[in-house]
């Protein structure tokens, strides 16, 4: 290829195309210029990551989409559910068997539940096979438990809210199972009830809790989740030539007397 | 130098200082204020004001001798389907002159699921009460020959309630009972820890209610010093 191309030579902007471009940015500019959004956005989407980073590393992105999924789909749910013994049944049928697109919209809040969950596990065991638990990452690995446990519980207040013979009998056990936790156990049963017995609180107060505390405190860790993998960044896989703990390339792999007791340099470089 | 530095080390408290303890300070206080009764609010209606509703079943001569009739019954009519319970109750004649029954609670010992009868239930028989205040009492008889099983995780009783087998704790609960001017009504519910003979003669082993799952008897209702209040 010995003929290089000529660069290609600019073409002179018309002056109504300016125009135009300047009309677009102006309302960018002034929110950039106001909050500095733009900037923070642009950062957080085009942050430097490594090269070699792997398909399993988008489990927490999808884990995020699910989650938004279930919000969505949860807040025009709670448009048409009403939360009492008498109704509760009835609206869930009324949304499933009358109202247009109920049936896709509870599906999708009722089997996004489990993909939510699911994803999580596979999120949480991708970052423990990868090592991405380790130093500097411990605080995330607790933010993520604290995640997975609150996601659990959305799981367990949402499944009595359709208040059919399931998901009542189940929350019956689900209960009772926590009152028979040592000393403390029988309180906690009966906070959960609302009272000595399930009544119509009891489903109120999983519902509230299910639509407002929960995700709250889930919107909240999910933010301190994100700012501290932005600000620490991804971890390269293990099988990286840069993964956390490999010998350093341009170091003497060989010489430093403890060369039989580390295991062999990065593959790939120098010859390992 | 020396001078400066000896007077770095006087104590100062200077404005700036107090404001900002003012500012922590009067934020926890306000802090506080807002959530302590919002708290409160959240956790305390779970545990005061607990009370047991008493029901009338119906005439007492309803009950057939030696036979055990299931009872559905609303215990608080303001509440309404959602309170409805299930007892067995066995009308087992007379103990010194004055009449006797064996009111078993439905509620599974082991995590709270519905016990069945495990026998035939004669739903052709079905008698409905209605009592004052247009409440309705169902009673259908039933031949529990093989006591009583849960439906959930396997648990079976005798037909006094004892547990036979599987993972249920203690007996079934039972019913605090008393007749007025003629009808049979429940009192509170109580646990049951063991219950030795049978019907009229019956040896009850009583506690005080406890949630199911949790030992009344022995070395692990230890684990169980106290419990909420619930009525």
């Amino acid at each position: 290829m010995a003929v290089a191309t000529p660069p290609p030579t600019r073409k002179k902007k018309s002056a109504r195309r300016k125009q135009l471009e300047a009309m677009i940015l102006y309302p960018i500019d002034w929110l950039e210029e106001r909050s500095g959004l733009v900037g923070g956005i642009k950062y957080f989407l085009f942050r430097k990551v490594p090269g070699d980073t792997n398909w399993m590393q988008t489990l927490g992105s999808a884990t995020l989409t699910a989650f938004l999924v279930q919000t969505v789909t949860g807040v025009i749910l709670a448009m048409y559910y009403k939360p009492d013994p008498e109704n509760a049944y009835k609206s869930i049928q009324h949304i499933t068997n009358d109202l247009t697109l109920g049936w896709l919209v509870r599906g999708m809040h009722r089997w996004g539940a489990s993909v939510f969950i699911i994803l999580m596990f596979m999120h949480m065991g991708r970052v423990f096979l990868f090592g991405a638990y380790k130093y500097p990452r411990e605080l995330n690995w607790i933010v993520g438990v604290l995640l997975l446990a609150l996601g659990m519980l959305e799981g367990f207040t949402g499944y009595l809210l359709p208040w059919d013979q399931t998901a009542y009998w189940a929350t019956i056990v689900g209960i009772n199972l926590n009152g028979t936790a040592p000393i403390l156990g029988p309180f906690l049963s009966q906070f959960l009830r609302g009272g000595a017995e399930i009544g119509p609180d009891t489903i109120a107060r999983f519902y509230s809790l299910h639509m407002l505390l929960l995700p709250g405190g889930i919107m909240a860790l999910i933010g301190l989740h994100l700012y501290l993998v932005v600000r620490l960044g991804v971890t390269s896989p293990p099988w990286s030539p840069d993964a956390a703990g490999s010998e350093r390339v341009d170091a003497p792999a060989a010489t430093n007397g403890r060369s039989g007791l580390v295991r062999p340099g990065p593959r790939g470089r120098n010859g390992g | 130098m020396p001078e400066a530095e000896s007077e770095e080390e006087i104590d100062r408290f200077p404005r700036s200082k107090f404001l900002e303890g003012a500012t922590l300070g009067l934020g926890g206080v306000i802090g506080g204020l807002v959530t302590v009764p919002v708290l409160g609010f959240a956790v305390a209606p779970a545990f005061l004001h607990q009370h047991t509703h008493n029901v009338d079943l119906g005439p007492i001569g309803d009950f057939t001798e030696g036979q055990f009739v299931v009872a559905t019954f609303m215990v608080d009519p303001a509440a309404g389907e959602v309170s409805r319970r299930t007892a067995y109750v066995r009308n087992n004649g007379l103990l010194k002159n004055l009449p006797s029954f064996t009111i078993l609670s439905n509620r599974c010992a082991h995590l709270g699921c519905p016990v069945q009868p495990n026998g035939p239930i004669f739903q052709d028989k079905e008698k409905i009460q209605k009592i004052k205040g247009g409440l309705e009492v169902r009673l259908i008889p039933t031949l529990p020959a093989g006591g009583f099983g849960c439906p959930c995780h396997g648990g079976q009783y005798d037909t006094e309630g004892n547990r036979t087998a599987g993972p249920p704790v203690r007996a079934l609960d039972r019913y605090e009972y008393s007749i007025r001017n003629g009808n049979l009504w429940l009192g509170k519910t109580y646990s049951v820890g063991k219950v030795k003979g049978q019907g009229a003669n019956a040896q009850i082993a009583k506690y005080p209610l406890a949630g199911p799952g949790e030992h009344v008897d022995g070395i692990e209702s230890w684990l169980y010093p106290v419990d909420p209040p619930h009525g």
